[in-house]
C-alpha cells in the first residue's frame, strides 16, 4: 500500500503546467495531475496508477475561484468541495449542485477533493456527471492550442475517461442558476453513509398549469457514464404530477436500462429495481418543491 | 524536478524542515520521520478513517495526502490534543476515556481529530449531525454507541468550559 516512486512537479502558473505537461507528454513520460488526490492516492497506493511524473496543481493560483458570470456558476477546478458545499452562491442559484456535493463523500475527502478532480475521474457511481448531464454543465479544459469549452454530453466518454487530452488542464466548471420554480431531486442508495453510490438518481421538473412540462432525469453508478433517462422523461411530459405518473417514470426508467453494472454488493437487477423506486421518490421530492 | 523534495511545515505548533521522498504519504511522514505514532494507519487507501489528522484546521486522511502537498501547512495530530503546559487530557480525549470510547483505541485518534474539526464547527450538534460528521471512520469495537456517547460529553464539557 505504498505508491511507487515518481518525479514530482509543482508549477506556479498555468502557463507553466501546460509547458510542462506538453514537455512530459513529447518526452513519453507518463505524467498524472494530481489535485486534492483524495481518488488518485488510493490508486496510487494499490498501484492501480503508476505514473512517473505527478503534476500537482496546489500552487497554479486562479484555479480555486467560486463566482457568478454572466448568468452561470464558475467554479474554478481546484476549488475544494468543502468550498463549493459552504458556497451561498452555490446553494441559493444551484441548490441540485449542493445537494450532490453534500453526498459526495465525507467531509474529510470534501475538504481535501477538488470539484475538477470529480469531473476529470469520471467515477460512474459519482453524483457529479449526473448532475451535469440533466444541467448541460460545461467543463473548460486548458491545453497547447489554449482553451476549449466541453459540453457534458461530450465530456464523459465512458468508465473513467473523459474527453480531456493528454496535456489539458480542467479548469473551470460551467453551470446555469436553477431556474425559479424548478424542481429537484437527488436521491442515492449507499453500502454506508458516504460510501459511492450502489445507484442513484438526479432531476430536475418544472410544472405548468398543473402538468409536467420538462423533466431531466439522469442515474449514476449503473453504467459506465452517468445515463440520461429519456425515456421516462417523455413519459412525464404532459402528464399531471402525481404518484400515479411518477411510478410510471420510474417503471419506464427501470426498463430502459440497458445492461446495468453488476457487483457484489447488487446485482444488475437490484440496481435496475433501485433506479425505478428513486425515479418515483426523487419525482415526488422534486414535485413538492417544485412552483 | 525529482524523486526527493524540501518541504517545510508546522505540527502541532512546531516547525520542520526535512527532505522526503515525493511518495511518502503525509501520514507515514509524521509516523516515521515525525516519530509521531498517534496517527494510526489501517488502510492506506481512505477508507477506515483513522489517520485522520487536521490539515490547516481542516481534517483530513494522511494516508491520502503526500507530504510534499503538506509543504507549508499547519498540522494538527492527535498528540496536539494534551495541554502542553499542564499536560491535562484535553476535554475530547477525557470524554473519550470517561465515556468508554474505545476499546482497542487504534481508531480513536481518527474519530478525535474528526470530533475537534465538528465541535470547532458546531459546538452543540444534534446526534444526527454527530453521526454525518463521524460517518467517515471506522470501528471494529464499540458498536459506536460509546463514540457517540463521547461525543455529546465532549461537546457538553466544552460548551461549560466556554461559557465560564
Ligand atoms: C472514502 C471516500 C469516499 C468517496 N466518496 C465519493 C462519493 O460518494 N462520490 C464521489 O463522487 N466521489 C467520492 N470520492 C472521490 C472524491 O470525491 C475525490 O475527491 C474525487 O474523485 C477526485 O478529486 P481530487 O481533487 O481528489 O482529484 P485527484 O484524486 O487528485 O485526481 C483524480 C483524477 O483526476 C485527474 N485530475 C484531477 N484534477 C484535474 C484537473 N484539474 N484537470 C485534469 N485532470 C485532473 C487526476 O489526474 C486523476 O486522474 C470518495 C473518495 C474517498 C476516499
Ligand atoms: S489509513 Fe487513512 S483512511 Fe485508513
Ligand atoms: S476501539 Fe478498536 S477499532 Fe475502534
Amino acid at each position: 500500500m505504498k505508491p511507487a516512486p515518481f518525479d514530482y512537479h509543482a508549477p506556479t502558473s498555468l502557463a507553466e503546467a501546460v509547458a510542462l505537461l506538453a514537455r512530459l507528454d513529447d518526452e513519453g513520460c507518463d505524467a498524472k495531475i494530481l489535485a486534492g488526490g483524495q481518488s488518485l492516492m488510493p490508486m496510487l497506493a494499490m498501484r492501480v496508477a503508476r505514473p512517473e511524473a505527478l503534476v500537482d496543481l496546489r500552487r497554479v493560483p486562479g484555479l480555486d475561484a467560486i463566482r457568478l458570470q454572466d448568468g452561470y456558476i464558475a467554479i474554478g477546478a481546484m476549488a475544494s468541495k468543502r468550498a463549493a458545499e459552504l458556497s451561498e452562491l452555490v446553494r441559493e442559484k444551484q441548490p441540485l449542485f449542493h445537494a450532490a456535493t453534500r453526498l459526495v463523500g465525507h467531509q474529510q475527502i470534501r475538504n481535501r477533493g477538488s470539484v475538477g478532480g470529480s469531473f476529470a475521474h469520471a467515477d460512474p457511481a459519482s453524483e457529479y456527471p449526473a448532475v451535469a448531464l440533466i444541467l448541460d454543465m460545461q467543463m473548460v479544459a486548458t491545453g497547447p492550442d489554449g482553451e476549449r469549452v466541453i459540453p457534458a454530453d461530450e465530456f464523459f466518454v465512458t468508465y473513467m475517461t473523459t474527453a480531456l487530452e493528454a496535456g489539458e488542464i480542467l479548469t473551470e466548471v460551467r453551470m446555469p442558476v436553477l431556474p425559479t420554480g424548478s424542481g429537484w431531486a437527488i436521491q442515492e442508495i449507499t453500502r454506508r453513509n458516504g460510501d459511492l453510490a450502489l445507484a442513484g438518481v438526479a432531476l430536475t421538473l418544472r410544472l405548468e398549469a398543473g402538468r409536467c412540462t420538462d423533466a431531466r432525469i439522469a442515474a449514476f453508478g449503473v453504467d459506465a457514464t452517468a445515463v440520461r433517462l429519456t425515456a421516462a422523461e417523455d413519459s412525464l411530459r404532459g402528464a399531471v404530477p402525481n404518484s400515479e405518473s411518477f411510478a410510471r417514470a420510474g417503471a419506464t426508467a427501470a426498463a430502459s436500462l440497458g445492461d446495468p453494472m453488476s457487483c457484489i454488493h447488487a446485482s444488475a437487477d437490484y440496481r435496475r429495481h433501485l433506479v425505478g423506486t428513486l425515479v418515483e421518490r426523487a419525482l415526488a421530492e422534486a414535485a413538492a418543491r417544485a412552483r | 524536478m525529482s524523486t526527493r523534495q524540501t518541504i517545510r511545515l508546522t505540527v502541532n505548533g512546531k516547525p520542520y524542515e526535512r527532505e522526503v521522498e515525493a511518495r511518502l504519504t503525509l501520514a507515514d511522514f509524521i509516523r516515521h520521520e515525525l516519530h509521531l505514532g498517534g496517527t494510526h494507519v489501517g488502510c492506506e487507501h481512505g477508507i477506515c478513517g483513522a489517520c485522520t489528522i487536521l490539515i490547516d484546521g481542516s481534517s483530513a486522511r494522511a494516508c491520502l495526502t503526500l507530504a510534499v502537498q503538506a509543504d507549508g501547512a499547519n498540522i494538527t495530530t492527535v498528540e496536539g490534543l494534551r495541554n502542553r503546559e499542564t499536560g491535562q487530557l484535553h476535554p475530547i480525549q477525557q470524554a473519550f476515556v470517561e465515556a468508554h470510547g474505545l476499546q482497542c483505541g487504534f481508531c480513536t485518534p481518527g474519530f478525535m481529530m474528526t470530533t475537534l474539526e465538528l465541535l470547532g464547527e458546531n459546538p452543540d450538534p444534534s446526534d444526527d449531525e454527530i453521526k454525518e460528521a463521524l460517518g467517515g471512520n471506522l470501528c471494529r469495537c464499540t458498536g459506536y454507541q460509546s463514540i457517540l456517547d463521547s461525543v455529546r460529553l465532549a461537546a457538553r464539557r466544552l460548551q461549560s468550559a466556554s461559557a465560564a
